[in-house]
């Protein structure tokens, strides 16, 4: 009625004033409850925004403050240059580049294979009774500090690590350039292994999840024609999860490149290049660890963020890819196609 | 990727009673190498979790907790203003990180349909910034909030930290508000009470549980992080109330015990170690139990 009421004297003053070209039917004044529902929508809407915010500063602020290094040294140059002398002024990330993909791939190598492995087994093979445990404490190692990690690396992961695996490596496979002695423990290879325990929980996490949904109907076809189990996971599951596990590998990939306490505890820290695993090294994110509460002048902060810019990217990159790859498999489960 | 709805052909032939033997014996060789990659998984665990014990039950005390670190070469001495310094850190992070979290993740369960652009560009931007590194998040944060006020602080600090709840605490909300069934809002709207209303009143409430977890979760993901605090609230060897100067934190404190020269710094490190794992270890297992019974039986 009220709505009526004011569209009656609406239309009235139009009139008095004189206009008489037909009107589209105005609007109804809206009711209270709407108004509210459009606040509070957009209240939240602002609050999600807080997030864009975070990320747009951030790369705001990465590459402006990261500027006076790409100008010196020019995008390339910085990138592959090997020197990084802060005496002389001279800023190269290519060590530290180095470090970084092959502490991570190194870490993957040694991940990827036997977090599967451990998928297969705990959605495929474990009785309930091993189940629960064996996931949760796969849940747990996931949620272990990088710090706490890194204390065990020093004291007994990297010495049992020189006294066992490295002290055989360099023994048996002294031909091979990298596993060339002397092996000191601490070093690209100790940081490696660690990596590699830390991201094992996230690639048995999300290949279970894919795992998890392939269908049953395809299994126990399978069961029905006379497969044994592992012929179920090899035929059908691994396949029909091929994707997924693929995005997952890469999501951890991206959680290596920016691991950073274990590693900086673990590598030795010393920005070279050296053929051999066991030699001493360092990261883009050991070195933003070590140097940038310590770095004197603007240059030399602006090297570091540079780096930091370029973990970032990185990181997204990857990041990006995998979760589009889990993403892939999960729509194929959707429509039932693999 | 048009591979095996269907077995591939080449498995049909397989599978005859003459190879059968050697098809059980690979069978059982597989389950070995599944079953030992599981079973190499939990060594790394226990072994961390026993040597911290091990280590740190000397230090494993009372001083610990109540007491500010001795100087160098001295024995004795405690975490007591990492302990309160992580406290503050945390608080001023869930200033920041809860509301936040929360209500962007109730944004993208209940705004975010598929024609909804804004809520799935902010869902991606969330997931890229659960991938960021964590330093970077460290060096973000002194550009914005150690520079310009030129000193490192607790606030710089427990900003990083909330930056990493927003989008760990937002995923899980969004999650668990979807858990909701629609039929509550119907009915709720079918009574006449506005949207915002049945979202405030009827489905949060509904998700309560599920949202404690996610913030729960997000704690125990960012209380054990270093690599952010490095550059942003420093840490500092005496008890500070002061959310403006340098302050202690326990990773960071266990950092530079672990990486120190003196034998009494380790020990105290692997108290520290211990206390640390625990603390997020129970957090974790205990909101999860809580949380899967709640779901299982609630929604």
């Amino acid at each position: 009625m009220e709505t009526l009421r004011v569209m009656r004297q609406w239309w009235h003053d139009r009139r008095r004033l004189g206009i008489t070209a037909t009107p589209s039917l105005p609007r109804p004044p809206m009711r209270m409850g709407l108004q509210a529902d459009r606040r509070f929508r957009t209240l939240l809407g602002a609050f999600a925004g807080v997030i864009m915010l975070l990320i747009g500063a951030m790369v705001v602020l990465l590459v402006s403050d990261s500027l006076m290094a790409w100008r010196q040294f020019g995008i390339i140059p910085f990138i592959t240059g090997t020197d990084w002398n802060p005496p002389f002024k001279i800023f190269g990330a290519l060590p530290y580049i180095y470090g970084t993909v092959v502490t991570s791939v190194m870490a993957l190598v040694i991940a990827t294979p036997i977090g599967i492995g451990c998928a297969v087994f705990l959605t495929e093979f474990a009785p309930r009774w091993v189940r629960t445990p064996l996931s949760l404490t796969v849940e747990m190692l996931a949620s272990v500090p990088s710090v706490v990690f890194g204390l065990w690396g020093i004291f007994y992961f990297a010495p049992w690590l020189r006294s066992g695996v490295e002290s055989w490596l360099t023994h048996h496979l002294d031909w091979i350039p990298l596993f060339k002695g002397p092996a000191f423990g601490i070093g690209i290879f100790a940081a490696g292994c660690i990596l590699s325990i830390m991201i094992v929980p996230y690639i048995t996490a999300i290949t279970r999840e894919v795992m998890l949904k392939v269908p049953a109907a395809q299994r126990e076809g399978m069961l029905a024609l006379g497969a044994t189990r592992w012929e179920v996971v090899r035929i059908v599951v691994i396949p029909f999860a091929r994707s997924g596990i693929v995005g997952g590998a890469i999501l951890a990939l991206g959680r290596a490149l920016g691991e950073t306490m274990a590693v900086t505890m673990l590598i030795g820290n010393r920005g070279q290049i050296k053929s051999s695993l066991f030699a001493q090294g360092a990261t883009m994110s050991s070195v933003l660890a070590n140097e940038f509460t310590e770095a004197t002048f603007q240059l030399y902060t602006s090297s570091l963020i540079a780096i930091g810019l370029l973990l970032l990217v990185v990181a997204l990159i990857m990041n990006i890819l995998g979760r589009w790859l889990v993403s892939f498999s999960a729509r194929n489960e959707a429509t039932g196609r693999a | 990727m048009a591979t095996s709805t269907i077995p591939p052909r080449a498995a049909y032939g397989q599978f005859t009673p003459q190879n059968m033997r050697r098809r059980q014996i690979v069978n059982l060789i597989m389950i070995g190498i599944v079953a030992f990659c599981a079973l190499i998984i939990i060594i790394p665990l226990v072994h961390i979790l026993g040597v911290c014990l091990a280590e740190g039950a000397s230090s494993l005390n009372l001083n610990l907790f109540i007491k500010p670190p001795a100087p160098p070469g001295v024995a004795g001495g405690g975490i007591a203003p990492a302990i309160v310094g992580s406290i503050i850190m945390l608080a001023i992070a869930s200033v920041l990180g809860i509301p936040t979290g929360v209500a962007t993740g109730i944004y993208m369960a209940e705004y975010g349909t598929r024609s909804n652009r804004y809520a799935s560009i902010v869902r991606f931007v969330a997931d890229i910034l659960l991938g960021v590194p964590s330093i970077v998040i460290g060096i973000f944060v002194w550009t914005l909030l150690v520079r310009p006020f030129g000193s490192f602080s607790a606030l710089a600090g427990g900003f990083a930290l909330g930056a990493m709840m927003i989008p760990t605490i937002s995923r899980t909300t969004e999650e668990v508000v979807r858990l909701v069934p629609q039929t509550i809002r119907e009915a709720s709207l079918a009574l006449g009470i506005p949207y915002w209303k049945t979202v405030w009143r009827i489905v949060i409430p509904a998700a309560s549980s599920g949202i404690g977890t996610a913030i729960v979760l997000a704690f125990a993901r960012v209380g054990g992080e270093t690599a952010p605090l490095l550059f942003t609230t420093l840490g500092n060897n005496f008890l500070s109330f002061n959310i403006l100067r340098p302050m202690d934190a326990v990773p960071l404190r266990l950092f530079n015990y672990a990486i120190g020269p003196y034998e009494e710094w380790h020990r105290i490190a692997w108290a520290t170690a211990f206390v640390l794992v625990i603390a997020i270890l129970l957090l974790t297992i205990a909101v999860r139990r809580i949380a899967r019974g709640r779901f299982n039986d609630g929604v």
